[in-house]
């Protein structure tokens, strides 16, 4: 019979309302077995071993954003995380940049609120116009889908701990930001027009502060395409401030919406 | 101590209690939403499938109106919901989700043409119709006559929070996330907000509001097993319950998914079934057509979580070291409907299970899921009890449901019920002044106080909460999931007790409780969750009949005659144990029982005098709620 491995959870520890606090790293030791996520280990460290340690944990399906933590090093959900794909020695800190509540709880709920409401995170339409006897107004499947790619971020702050630049600058707005513009710009229910976007992300703590890494993309559990999203308000927010310049015909022949990979 | 004041006040901020704060703040009323988590991360955020509305756009939701809407919904409730509410719902729905169409939610739309789809794992064709072309389609759902689940992808959840959530910010709603409510202030007459507890400093706060809503949605972590979050506790319920006035209805009405995974029993969508999807035994072996010939894989939940405990009990389910289970075949769908409509499940499957459903079976049994019982409210939403006071959503016993929900109707009821009881509590406020009595503040502030110092100093005695908590949730597995029996549920319900008992002897076991600590969290939830749990084990015990996901194998046939009701189950102060009263299930039956057309079942009827099976005069059906 296998014999199941031992394994050594290092965490991050620290209480700051606790004046005595010292933050610390403190081991724990559990025994794995078929399926164990980090949730499930968590849980367990929790009920069997100490039940002060503070995670966030909610749907535990990947589908909340709850529990984002660093891993070994690397930003991920702690829920769809399988300790076999982890060696024995599992190192768990707290995501960086978002505001520390204890151990490995940290506040990114009053992040994204923040910068929802300096993007103004919502669709500019006529909410008074709505007709309950009309029928609803048509789109395209196509472009439905394509909305809702974008609207699948589920703000768990894993890009935004992944990020360079947010890490040196505590005002930039980072990769979730951006693709959250990103998806009202696509949508043709909000009547924004180039310029007010522009007044809301064309700045250094919008999309001209990323440095280009990318890390963003290679930590996003949903896998949404965050450097596409980048490079489409870029070239819009560029080709908008030279306007003047370029030539009509040639300006629309460089707006879309499409990934900039695609042909022009 | 720190006291807000607002206009309404919204313990949860999930679809429901987002719905509802729209509604308030576009009205100009100052509105406030508590949450225990940000918004978006509301167990909402985690419903897959769709909502039912009417609309009859996709081909083969051809001909749908309210009126097959309404009656699916009855039958699906086994005649155990308020027609009343069933016909607002009915009628309003295709209102609703046009209008969050209008704020941003991109719902999947018709394309015109020829398509292939499935149904009980066989291809078909059908043809889109032109001029429906870009209006929001549907997929199928169990127990309905028409494709009605307007969806987005298996994300229908996720993207409507985020559209209301934009809305709230919009509208200047004021969001305090991680604050759990602890206690309602109320005079014994009028509700005036909540005593809530920071869950950043473990300090606590009062909210003072001229109304207050419950949507804190379900409490399916009364079980060890179920597919809920783990916020899913019951906290507003309890809030509601302990005020000794305000009652839970139909608490023993519990949804049994038939798709819960093993063994981490996350919920694939009913749309997996809904898009063709069929369910198979040990010998792979489709065999739900034999129990249901009709609507096979597609009956109503409890009808199919039945048959699969059936099956298995025959020795037909798959072993495993988790437990026997079943398996759900989508693989026939291909790569790119299930990576892309079925995208969530994909995920879930590779990620948690390492299953590729486009080549592999999924691993599913029953799973509880859904509670149909909750806070009784009137039509208007407002609580029974305390005036004030309202409930919205899965938290809420509106009673749309009845004994069994259909998928979705539940994620439906959210945004309809939220539309609609928010306007109501817009009226309320505006023909409102309340006298906000600092007696009644400090009444719920020391009970809270004192728990909290009772578990904090160990005064009343050294059980841990998390043994409590762990020997209720086997309790309700044991003796009170799908099929039930007088023996087991007594069973159950004098293990509940004792057990309430012992949790009045709780102390904190943890070392460093400075500021906030997760274990007193759960400790000032687990007494409270105690007594839903009770709730659920008295009511089914006393309900001596089977209806819905109500299954007694002592009383197998439906009793019209003695239970063609609904259960109000009460926690006056002090007791150890619910006081149960009943009444009508509906005010009048404009659809009078019948037969289901699936399940089977026997049914012991009642005469129901003439005028109690239509409307009432001056009533028109068609446009009644709108």
């Amino acid at each position: 019979m296998k014999q199941n491995r031992k394994l050594h959870l290092k965490i991050f520890r620290h209480n700051p309302l606790d004046p005595d606090s010292v933050p610390h790293m403190q081991s724990f030791y559990i025994t794995e077995y078929d399926s164990m996520t980090l949730f499930i280990a968590l849980m367990q460290i929790r009920e069997e071993q100490d039940p002060s340690l503070k995670f966030d944990f909610c749907c535990r399906a990947g589908i909340c954003g709850s529990c984002g933590m660093v891993i070994n090093g690397r930003p991920g959900l702690a829920c769809h995380t399988q300790t076999k794909d982890l060696p024995e020695e599992i190192t768990l800190h707290p995501l960086p940049v978002f505001k520390l509540l204890g151990d490995l709880s940290v506040d990114t709920g009053t992040w994204y609120r923040n910068v929802g409401a300096r993007i103004e995170a919502w669709v500019h339409g006529n909410d008074g116009a709505f007709d309950a006897e009309a029928e609803e107004a048509r789109m395209e499947n196509g472009l439905a889908e394509q909305i809702f790619e974008l609207d699948r971020c589920i703000e768990c702050g894993c890009c935004i701990a992944a990020c360079g630049t947010a890490r040196m600058r505590e005002d930039f707005m980072g990769a979730a930001t951006i693709n959250r513009i990103a998806r009202f710009y696509l949508d043709p229910r909000d009547e924004r027009s180039d310029d007010e976007y522009y007044d809301v992300i064309g700045n250094d703590q919008g999309v001209f502060g990323c440095m280009g890494l990318l890390g963003c993309e290679d930590v996003c559990p949903k896998s949404i395409p965050l450097q596409d999203q980048l490079g489409i308000m870029r070239r819009m927010l560029a080709l908008n401030s030279v306007k003047g310049i370029l030539p009509k015909r040639v300006l629309e022949k460089l707006k879309h919406k499409r990934p900039c990979h695609e042909n022009h | 101590m720190q006291i807000f004041h607002t206009d309404l006040l919204c313990i949860g901020a999930g679809l429901a209690g987002e719905r509802v704060a729209v509604e308030a703040a576009m009205a100009g009323f100052q509105t406030m939403c508590l949450s225990l988590v940000p918004p978006r991360r509301s167990h909402s955020s985690a419903a897959q499938g769709g909502m039912q509305a009417a609309l009859g756009n996709a081909i083969m939701g051809d001909g749908d109106c309210p009126d097959i809407h309404f009656a699916d919904t009855v039958k699906g409730s086994d005649w155990g919901c308020d027609q009343e509410v069933a016909r607002i719902y009915a009628n309003t729905a295709p209102i609703v989700m046009r209008e969050v169409a209008h704020w941003g939610v991109p719902w999947n739309r018709v394309v015109a043409g020829t398509h292939t789809y499935y149904k009980g794992g066989k291809p078909f064709e059908a043809e889109e119709k032109a001029e429906k072309h870009g209006l929001i389609h549907a997929r199928a759902f169990g127990g309905t006559a028409k494709w009605r689940t307007c969806y987005t992808a298996d994300g229908t959840g996720r993207s409507v929070l985020n559209t209301l959530d934009t809305k709230c910010l919009q509208y200047g709603v004021g969001v305090h996330d991680r604050t759990q409510a602890e206690a309602l202030i109320h005079d014994g007459e009028n509700c005036i907000g909540c005593i809530a507890r920071c869950l950043r400093t473990g300090e606590l706060r009062a909210y003072y509001a001229k109304a207050t809503l419950i949507a804190t949605g379900g409490y399916g972590r009364i079980y060890k097993a179920s597919t809920n979050a783990v916020i899913c506790d019951g906290g507003g319920q309890i809030c509601a319950l302990d005020t000794g006035l305000v009652p839970m209805g139909n608490a023993e009405a519990v949804q049994f998914h038939p798709t819960g995974t093993v063994p981490t029993d996350i919920l694939v969508t009913e749309g997996c079934r809904g898009d063709g999807g069929t369910l198979l035994d040990v010998n792979e072996y489709r065999f739900m057509p034999d129990y249901e010939p009709e609507k096979a894989e597609l009956a109503s939940r409890d009808v199919v979580a039945r048959r699969m405990t059936e099956h298995i009990a025959k020795g037909n389910g798959v072993k495993s070291p988790y437990g026997e289970h079943l398996w759900l075949d989508i693989r026939h769908l291909g790569e790119k409907h299930i990576t892309t409509k079925l995208r969530e499940v994909y995920d879930i499957c590779t990620n948690f299970l390492g299953v590729n459903p486009i080549h592999d079976l999924i691993p599913v049994r029953p799973t509880q899921h859904y509670s149909m019982g909750g806070i009784k409210t009137d039509l208007n939403g407002a609580a029974y009890g305390l005036k004030g006071l309202y409930s919205a959503g899965e938290a809420a016993c509106w009673d749309l449901h009845g004994f069994n929900r259909l998928g979705g109707n539940s994620l439906g009821e959210t945004v309809v019920a939220g539309r609609y009881v928010g306007k109501k509590i817009v009226e309320f406020l505006k023909g409102h002044s309340v006298d906000f009595k600092d007696g009644a503040l400090n009444d719920a502030r020391r009970k809270v106080e004192t728990r909290i110092e009772d578990l904090r100093t160990g005064r009343k005695g050294r059980e841990s909460a998390i043994d409590v908590r762990n020997e209720m949730q086997n309790i309700m597995m044991d003796y009170v999931g799908i099929f039930r029996d007088g023996k087991e549920l007594q069973t159950a319900v004098d293990k509940l007790e004792v057990l309430y008992e012992r949790s009045g002897r709780m102390c904190l076991q943890g070392s460093s409780n400075k500021g906030f600590s997760p274990e007193m969290s759960l400790a000032l939830r687990v007494p409270g969750m105690i007594k839903l749990a009770q709730c659920t084990a008295y009511g089914a015990m006393m309900r001596t009949e089977s209806r819905g996901a109500h299954t007694r194998r002592d009383f197998p046939e439906r009793n019209d005659r003695d239970w063609l009701n609904r259960t109000l189950a009460y926690w006056k102060e002090g007791a150890t144990m619910p006081e149960l009263q009943y009444e009508d299930a509906s005010p009048y039956f404009e659809m009078p029982p019948g037969d289901r057309g699936y399940g089977g079942g026997q049914t012991i009827p009642n005469e129901l005098p003439e005028e109690r099976l239509r409307m009432p005069e001056g009533r028109d059906k068609d446009t009644f709620g709108k």
